[in-house]
């Protein structure tokens, strides 16, 4: 039999929260996610980084939890799609989502709002080209992408409206 | 089939020296791991043949982007990400900073790095060919020292490299000689975002009184390494950049590349696209 990995302890923050979790070090984060701490709005698409599906936010970059091993995310700070409704109150690019039909069979929305949601924490007023290249790494096979577009679009004019 | 999972270890080394050392233990055993945008697919593939892995993405000797008023020195876990983001690689290093950009999508370019980028190895890799025209030297560690090779030549054949058993890509590093040099790269893919290239041109040249008086030409996806061509340069250096050396630059390039079919385009279609590329190379030149 060959040399077998023990499983590891992590500990992370996760939407905020102390996390920890055992599994193998090169276990899919997006499994832990999923399978160990049970949050299962990220989805897996392809599962080799092409599709966007399993976005996530790792120490506030946007990530491929498909392509993270566990191991690395010792002593990260994760945000999920859980992660975004504050008391219930959904975020605005949710509710955007909800308002202009951004949303329809569902798999690849939570990946699309953190995507959206990390290009507006780097660019507060992202202009059309901006939103077409922060949603690029996602892939949407039912919509045709316009709504999604229109939704994020839709987020900014509110984030606007407010400030 | 996807990976048995306890087949495969991962150790995070407190610092490089600890990471060499693990290295030199067992000579080719233990691989470094850095932001998973290859290994991952692979092992999600089933096709991740080493089992052992040190987890080097924290490992501060191989972060960061000096800048000195030769040189500019890039950490091998440089992402594309911070590549874009840097100021006077913007400015004087665009090759690289437009390879990073047209390469995967957001969430790749925050994980993807230059070192793992060279290391992969892949003839289809996008920041090769604008590193090919920098000319740039990348630093090779190991437990037993350093050298320091030209990129140029680092890359012997299809996936083989100039890299042993025990050793690491520690930095990149990039001679401040740009000014007045007018750049060219462009992609060539399905789409903008996460498609691999087609065929990937990078292109430097330095003219004087309408003449060639120095240029660097570099093509992904055209052969068994990321090429540089080297007889195309010679072909072009002293001429006028118009139609008159436009045929002769074309047809030394299209003896120079070899071209195959795969999945992600033909032969046929990446030798005409190389001719067009080499076109409008020129263009720039000649405006």
């Amino acid at each position: 039999m060959p040399k077998r990995a023990r499983k590891i302890r992590v500990s992370c923050e996760v939407n905020g929260d102390a996390a920890s979790f055992e599994a193998y070090p090169m276990t899919r984060l997006l499994d832990v996610l999923r399978e160990e701490l049970k949050l299962t709005g990220t989805k897996e698409g392809c599962g080799e980084g092409e599709c966007g599906a399993c976005s996530i936010e790792m120490d506030g970059a946007l990530v491929n939890s498909c392509l993270v091993p566990a191991l690395q995310a010792q002593g990260v700070k994760i945000r999920t799609i859980e992660g975004l409704a504050i008391h219930g109150s959904l975020h605005a690019v949710q509710q955007a989502f909800i308002t202009h039909g951004g949303a329809q069979c569902g798999i690849c929305t939570p990946g699309m709002i953190l995507a959206a949601v990390n290009l507006l924490a780097r660019h507060s007023q992202p202009d059309d080209t901006q939103i077409r290249e922060g949603l690029s790494g996602n892939l949407c096979r039912c919509t045709g992408y316009m709504k999604i577009f229109e939704s994020v679009v839709a987020a900014v004019r509110r984030a606007e409206t407010r400030a | 089939m996807r990976a048995y999972l306890p087949a495969y270890e991962m150790e995070t080394p407190r610092d490089l020296a600890a990471a060499l050392a693990r290295m030199a233990s067992e000579p080719g055993v233990w691989k470094p791991f850095a932001g998973g945008t290859d290994l991952m697919v692979l092992l999600e593939a089933g096709k991740l043949p080493h089992k052992k892995f040190l987890n080097v993405w924290n490992l501060a000797e191989l972060r960061g982007v000096e800048v000195s008023s030769e040189h500019v020195t890039l950490g091998a876990l440089t992402t594309y990400a911070e590549v874009q983001r840097h100021e006077i690689l913007a400015r004087e290093f665009p090759l690289l900073c437009r390879a990073a950009a047209e390469t995967g999508s957001v969430a790749t370019q925050n994980r993807g790095t230059l070192g793992g980028n060279i290391a992969n190895a892949s003839p289809a890799a996008d920041s090769p060919p604008a590193l090919i025209v920098y000319d740039a030297e990348i630093e090779i560690v190991s437990a037993g020292g350093s050298r320091w090779v030209r990129y140029a030549s680092f890359h012997t054949e299809y996936k083989k490299m100039n890299l042993h058993a025990g050793e690491l890509i520690r930095r990149i590093r990039l001679t401040r000689t740009q000014a007045g040099w007018r750049q060219y790269f462009r992609k060539v893919g399905t789409r903008r975002a996460q498609a691999i290239s087609k065929i990937c041109f990078a292109g430097a040249a330095r003219v004087e009184a309408g003449r060639i008086a120095d240029v660097r030409i570099a093509l992904g996806s055209v052969a068994p390494t990321v090429l540089h061509a080297v007889r195309v340069e010679e072909l072009l250096r002293g001429q006028r950049p118009g139609s008159t050396v436009l045929q002769a630059a074309q047809d030394a390039l299209n003896a120079e590349i070899a071209p195959i079919d795969d999945m992600r385009s033909t032969a046929r279609y990446r030798r005409h696209v190389a001719r067009n590329l080499l076109a409008e190379f020129l263009e720039v030149l000649a405006g």
